[in-house]
């Protein structure tokens, strides 16, 4: 295998990594006031991030740096390409950081109701976004030769970004995220919390499993010539199933767990889709990025391919660690005087 | 404006914002995690006091370094196409390897640290804030490489028009990156220091927490003396390498125009309209002569020399970067840098053999300007640093007109760079409320629980 192609599947880890693991945070956040119906219902929510949400939206810097390492000239034509999409998923993820963060730092009831609507609003543009970003590439865009033929920018501007095909993405990326996180809080809580997640997943799992039919047959049917996106799809269609399956049964773990595997499969089925390009021309005829044109040279290849192969597995590792140390379920009666913030105090 | 200036622009702001929360970030991380060191070894109550009041405040000061941090590795792309799409075989490999080695170190370990007090046994507990700060280390020295490497590219060759790695270690290893890493560390540790001092301080003037407040007011002002002789000593390093590698740029640090051997280092100089020779000069003999070769009767190359040399080199063109600000950048990143370290001597004199602090007013103020100085003065070292390298992103490769993305509108970057302009300014007074709210609530004594209606020590 060629080192472009291994780090086609790096970058393709790389946001297998991220969407398990900030998808199910998306999702959390966007159900925060739906599954919670009160402050300290909320803050066990919240807290069952706590630990980890910061983790996991390293992936998508890592992701980007990688872009930027392996394929400068993918990272530099999609991101100044889809420019006001990753400027909302930019501002999202400002928001969404402090909002964690701040939140509870003091016990006023607006305070922490503004927070926690912005929480519901950053999650939601970014799970929605995303997808679109990515239904888009897979599709396709509009792409010109600029200067010398090496250089190739997006030429589409921002409402090209929003056809039918790409919305369809986004808002399977959209479901989906938010039933994998409703897994997880029926995973990590106890109580009230537990049992309405486990109902609501139920409901969000079937218009899941109809966006994501509907989505990759229309993938399937363009992209007529890839056996992997058939078979990706089909596992993802399994995966979903037995997520679906496991949430009947009440079996929190196993749901969690498929709905994981059906996340990594919907990455690895656009993927599929999309080699060995990486951001193809709409117009089939026209010049387009892939894994040759797109990457930096054999030598920087061949540096970062240590890096990764030596730091991946650490980072899996204590990532891995931190989620078996606070793997304890929290009960929302847990949460500590649940009207008093961090700062608040008496002497005040 | 056009996208140029938009685009340089939003850099600047992000950059500067962003570097508020970095230096207090790496400094207060090694801080609080020598803090709760303290109380591991000693069990005293007050360390471990200390530990979790500053604990807090370094975490509503990482959220926002956090964000932004996103922001700066994401606008490369959206901004700096053609610059990325020129560099990124060399500039992509550090910060990818900084998510890799520094993001998720920091990250996953701060989380642990912050909701781990009662789920991991205390030598744990401990190892995980000294494991997330070596990850603000570990950052920060792969983006100065990344940095240095636009000050001074090597370990390169340009193939078809595009820069290539030919060695990853000279560009990590560099003298330009070293040297910047030595100078910005402790400057992150004396803003640090001069943090902690002047919120201690002004707890003892207020008699708030007193037995917590002393003893991190010795620490915090014997930490910035400490790192400012650091400072002192890398930047006499760095201006040395500075006059080797862009001597432009240190004529005009000093606004030199002409090259000069006893070249004095200015005190004030003013420049004629036009920026072509000086009309009023004062300054110290030989000491710029001395700082920049190591020798009093070295010469320094001055603007109006190198302008033509470069021509030259380059082809025509304005090599000169905007003079009066580079000029005052570098004075006042030294001297706000300077006035720290000495209120902390003054301070340290003041309070020595358990002297108590005077509880004036003016002792307040000084409480306030203490942290300011440093912070402030690092702005104007990144300000000096960047904008001094003008015309070039890279120096002596690529121009910064010819880096930007050529495919975002005016009207687009405009929209971005009012935006997050905006979202930054909601974002730092919402920072600074919670953080002096925190300084006022003060240190918390600890509570005692039954063990079966534990709370969780740390809930969102």
């Amino acid at each position: 295998m060629s080192l472009n192609s291994f780090w086609f599947i790096i970058i393709a880890v790389l946001w297998i990594g991220y969407f398990i693991l900030e998808g199910f945070d998306f999702g959390v956040g966007i159900l925060l006031k739906v599954v919670a119906k009160n402050q300290p219902e909320r803050r066990a929510i919240l807290t069952t991030l706590g630990p980890i949400w910061d983790g996991n939206e390293v992936w998508v810097i890592v992701a980007g740096g990688a872009t930027f390492a392996a394929f400068p000239e993918w990272y530099a034509t999609l991101f100044s390409g889809f420019y006001l999409p990753l400027f909302l998923i930019l501002v999202s993820l400002i928001v969404r950081g402090v909002a964690f963060e701040y939140r509870s730092k003091y016990g006023s009831m607006d305070w922490r109701n503004r927070w926690d609507n912005a929480i519901v609003v950053v999650s939601f543009i970014p799970a929605l976004l995303w997808g679109v970003a990515f239904a888009n590439i897979v599709r396709g865009v509009p792409l010109a030769n600029i200067g010398t033929p090496a250089h190739i920018e997006y030429t589409g501007g921002f409402f090209n970004l929003l056809n039918p095909y790409a919305l369809l993405g986004g808002l399977t990326t959209l479901f989906l995220f938010v039933t994998h996180g409703a897994f997880f809080l029926a995973l990590k809580t106890e109580g009230v919390i537990r049992d309405r997640s486990n109902a609501l997943a139920k409901k969000t799992g079937l218009v899941t499993a109809v966006l994501a039919v509907a989505f990759l047959s229309w993938t399937m049917i363009s992209l007529t010539h890839k056996t992997l996106v058939v078979v990706g799809s089909a596992i993802v269609v399994i995966a979903w199933l037995a997520a679906l399956g496991a949430n009947m049964k009440a079996r929190e773990g196993w749901a969690f767990f498929f709905s994981a595997v059906t996340t990594a499969f919907v990455v690895i089925t656009l993927f599929s889709g999309l080699y060995p390009n990486v951001m193809p021309n709409i117009d089939a005829g026209g010049v387009g990025l892939n894994i040759f044109n797109a990457s930096s040279t054999p030598y920087t290849l061949k540096v970062m391919t240590v890096v990764a192969l030596v730091m991946t597995p650490l980072v899996l590792i204590y990532q891995g660690w931190t989620y078996w140390v606070f793997r304890k379920r929290i009960n929302p009666n847990q949460i500590y005087k649940p009207e008093v913030g961090v700062l608040d105090s008496i002497n005040l | 404006m056009n996208p140029l200036s938009i685009a340089r622009w939003q850099f600047a702001i992000t950059t500067v914002y962003h570097f508020i929360f970095v230096p207090i970030t790496i400094g207060s991380g090694f801080l609080v995690a020598g803090l709760q060191t303290a109380w591991f070894r000693t069990h005293k109550e007050k360390y471990l006091r200390a530990t979790k009041f500053f604990g807090k405040l370094f975490l509503i000061n990482f959220a926002i370094g956090v964000v932004t941090g996103i922001v700066q590795e994401f606008q490369f792309g959206m901004n700096w196409s053609s610059y990325s799409r020129f560099v990124g075989d060399i500039f992509g490999a550090p910060l990818a390897m900084e998510g890799l080695l520094a993001f998720f170190l920091e990250s996953t370990f701060l989380g642990l640290w912050i909701f781990g007090w009662d789920r991991l046994s205390k030598r744990m507990h401990l190892a995980t804030i000294w494991l997330a700060a070596t990850g603000t280390l570990l950052s920060a020295y792969f983006i100065l490489a990344a940095n240095a490497f636009m000050q001074h590219p090597v370990g390169y060759e340009v193939v078809n028009g595009r820069a290539t790695l030919k060695n990853i270690f000279t560009v990590l290893f560099q003298n330009t990156a070293v040297s910047a890493f030595f100078h910005t560390v402790p400057a992150a540790f004396l803003s640090a220091g001069a943090l902690f001092a002047g919120i201690a301080g002004w707890m003892l003037i207020r008699g708030r927490d007193t037995e917590v407040a002393r003893p991190v007011l010795k620490i915090g002002l014997i930490t910035v003396v400490i790192a400012f002789l650091v400072v002192a000593t890398s930047g006499d390093w760095s201006a040395r390498v500075m006059t080797k590698q862009q001597p432009m740029k240190m004529a005009a640090a000093e606004a030199l125009y002409n090259s000069t051997s006893n070249a004095p280092f200015s005190l004030l100089t003013v420049g004629s309209l036009d920026g072509s020779r000086p009309v009023f000069s004062l300054g110290l003999p030989s000491v710029l002569s001395f700082m920049s070769t190591g020798d009093v009767n070295g010469t320094v190359e001055g603007i109006n020399d190198l302008q033509k040399q470069y021509e030259q080199k380059y082809g025509p063109g304005n090599y000169k970067p905007n003079i009066p600000l580079a000029y005052w950048s570098f004075r006042l990143m030294i001297g706000l840098g300077a006035l720290a370290a000495l209120f902390s001597i003054a301070l340290l004199w003041m309070t020595r053999r358990g002297r108590e602090l005077p509880k004036s007013k003016w002792m307040v103020r000084v409480m306030y300007a203490l942290p300011v100085l440093p912070l402030v003065g690092i702005a104007f070292g990144w300000i000096f640093t960047e904008s001094a390298r003008q015309p070039w992103v890279v120096f002596g490769l690529m121009k910064t007109a010819d880096g930007v993305s050529p495919q975002v509108s005016g009207g687009a970057a405009m929209f971005t760079l009012v935006s997050f302009t905006v979202l930054y300014g909601i974002l730092a007074v919402i920072e600074f409320g919670l953080f002096f709210r925190a300084i006022r609530v003060g240190t918390e004594k600890p509570i005692e629980h039954k063990e079966n209606d534990k709370p969780l020590a740390m809930a969102y």
